[in-house]
């Protein structure tokens, strides 16, 4: 039987690890992802978790062993944050390429300069087009679950990307809440099978070069990059009905059910609505639930799968609504907005309805966004354009705290 | 092991477009890309190998009294005539020889 225990979002993380049973793991500690790392390293040394633990001396080191094991056909984890993410991006941006089912966790922390280390999600955002998918994790439990998960989707024979779990640091990684383990056996059932790509794995019997010079003008070259670009943007789209039926299977097999790419709360007569992404969107509900109490017709959108970007999930979402208000706690500097504004500004563009749609810019570096004085402005703002009132620039949140 | 091979080989169950792989090898002459050439003056080689010692890719192969380089590899980066300390070794442009 399951139980339920009291641990913050890193400790969640590797006990999801931990039931995902991986064989290799390799870590390299940085803030606020460190205690991760320490958890899972005292899972093996305790002998709770039985994978091999990679000692190399950085980041682009950790995630080029774990491309060496998961072509070798094991199961694999890492967790990174910030800088590290930074120096690990060589091989974080062949990954995808080489569709090796890696995942790996993202304890989000904004990015440097200036010197900061609290969270923000300014390191996950500036990777999202590398290839890999990206989850959002809301609560300590999402993070535990969507691990998980995350292999099932990871390994799926139709998908073979690597997966990043992003939990926000300081607000998950090192809040405290009650986490339900689930039962090992009823794991292991959904995990099934360990799996990777075959296509390239390590066989003695079949020696090969994996990942040879491929391209330029020569023969067939520029035909063969084309086909595996193609095959890489097919496995992003098929990944997000594997998502949506990984997330119904866990639901029926541990009981615990999460919207796999976007999330409505009191939508369905909502004249306008708030957008979250993250362990802000709590605050963000209690907000709307204050709003609603005194008559304006919010609803609230939580984007939990950023990649593959859930085109028609949120074009079906805001078919009811006027205006939206984005709140990122990234900055999208070529566009001076948020990511996620962006984001659905570009998927508005594949469906029928067009929402005023305004950009907020909060939680940088470890700010919070309180519901009594931040979320209730982002209602406030995105009501004002529900009425007509045309808002072009990016509100900073936490401009004046 | 087995299953891997077991499941490599049933092309039914493994896409075609994943990555690429290479399971032929193809024997590149790097010699072809030279520019200039090493000659070495055998009147003043005393067969002391510095240049086998400096050479970075390994290329220069023992005479009965002296080196050269093996035309197959040599990239032609002259750096066996830059130590050579007799001045045995000249560097002679491929358009010329």
């Amino acid at each position: 039987m399951g139980k339920t225990i009291v641990c913050d979002g890193n400790e969640a993380a590797a006990w999801g690890v931990s039931l995902a049973k991986p064989d290799m793991i390799a870590v390299y500690p940085i803030t606020p992802q460190s205690s991760l790392a320490e958890h899972l390293t005292e899972f093996i040394a305790s002998g709770r978790l039985s994978a091999d633990l990679m000692d190399v001396e950085g980041e682009h080191t950790v995630l080029s062993v774990l491309q060496g094991a998961c072509l070798a056909g094991a199961r694999t984890f890492t967790a990174t944050s910030a800088q590290g993410l930074a120096f690990m991006f060589e091989p974080y941006y062949r990954t995808p390429n080489l569709r090796l089912p890696i995942v790996m966790a993202i304890v989000t922390r904004d990015g440097i300069s200036p010197q900061t280390v609290w969270g923000g999600q300014q390191d996950a955002m500036t990777v999202k087009e590398a290839g890999w998918i990206q989850m959002y994790a809301e609560s300590n439990q999402e993070v535990l679950d969507s691990i998980i998960m995350a292999y099932r989707v990871a390994e799926h024979p139709e998908v073979l990307l690597p997966v990043n779990v992003c939990l926000d640091g300081n607000f998950l990684s090192y809040g405290i809440e009650a986490v339900s383990l689930p039962d090992s056996r009823l794991v292991d059932e959904f995990l099934r099978e360990k799996s990777t790509n075959w296509h390239a794995a390590l066989d003695p019997e079949r020696p090969m070069a994996v990942d040879p010079l491929t391209g330029g003008g020569s023969a067939q070259g520029a035909s063969m990059f084309v086909r595996y670009r193609k095959g890489q943007c097919k496995g992003m789209q098929k990944a997000l009905g594997v998502i949506e039926d990984v997330h119904a299977e866990y639901a029926a097999k541990i009981g615990r059910s999460y919207a796999p790419l976007i999330e409505s709360y009191r939508m369905e007569d909502a004249n306008f609505a708030i957008m979250t992404i993250g362990s802000m969107t709590g605050a963000g509900k209690d907000a709307v639930d204050m709003a609603r109490n005194q008559g304006k017709m919010v609803g609230l959108l939580k984007v939990k799968t950023v990649r593959p970007f859930p085109v028609d999930a949120l074009c079906r979402s805001i078919t009811r609504i006027k205006a939206l208000g984005v709140v990122d706690r990234s900055v999208n500097y070529g566009w001076n907005a948020g990511f996620l504004y962006q984001e659905v500004l570009g998927a508005m563009y594949h469906g029928t309805t067009r929402v005023s749609a305004v950009s907020f810019i909060g939680g940088l570096s470890g700010s919070d966004i309180t519901v009594e004085k931040h979320f209730r402005r982002v209602i406030d703002v995105t009501e004002r354009a529900y009425r007509g009132d045309v808002v072009k620039e990016t509100i900073w949140l936490n401009e004046d705290d | 092991m087995k299953k891997q091979a077991k499941r490599m080989f049933d092309p039914s169950t493994i896409p075609d477009d994943l990555c690429p792989i290479a399971t032929e090898f193809f024997d590149m002459q790097v010699g072809d890309w030279r520019a200039k050439r090493p000659v070495v003056i055998r009147t003043k080689c005393t067969k002391c190998g510095t240049c086998w010692a400096y050479c970075p890719t390994q290329c220069v192969v023992e005479r009965d009294t002296w080196f050269e380089a093996d035309l197959k590899l040599c990239k032609g980066c002259g750096i066996c005539a830059q130590e050579c300390p007799r001045h045995a070794i000249i560097m002679v442009d491929e358009e010329d020889s």
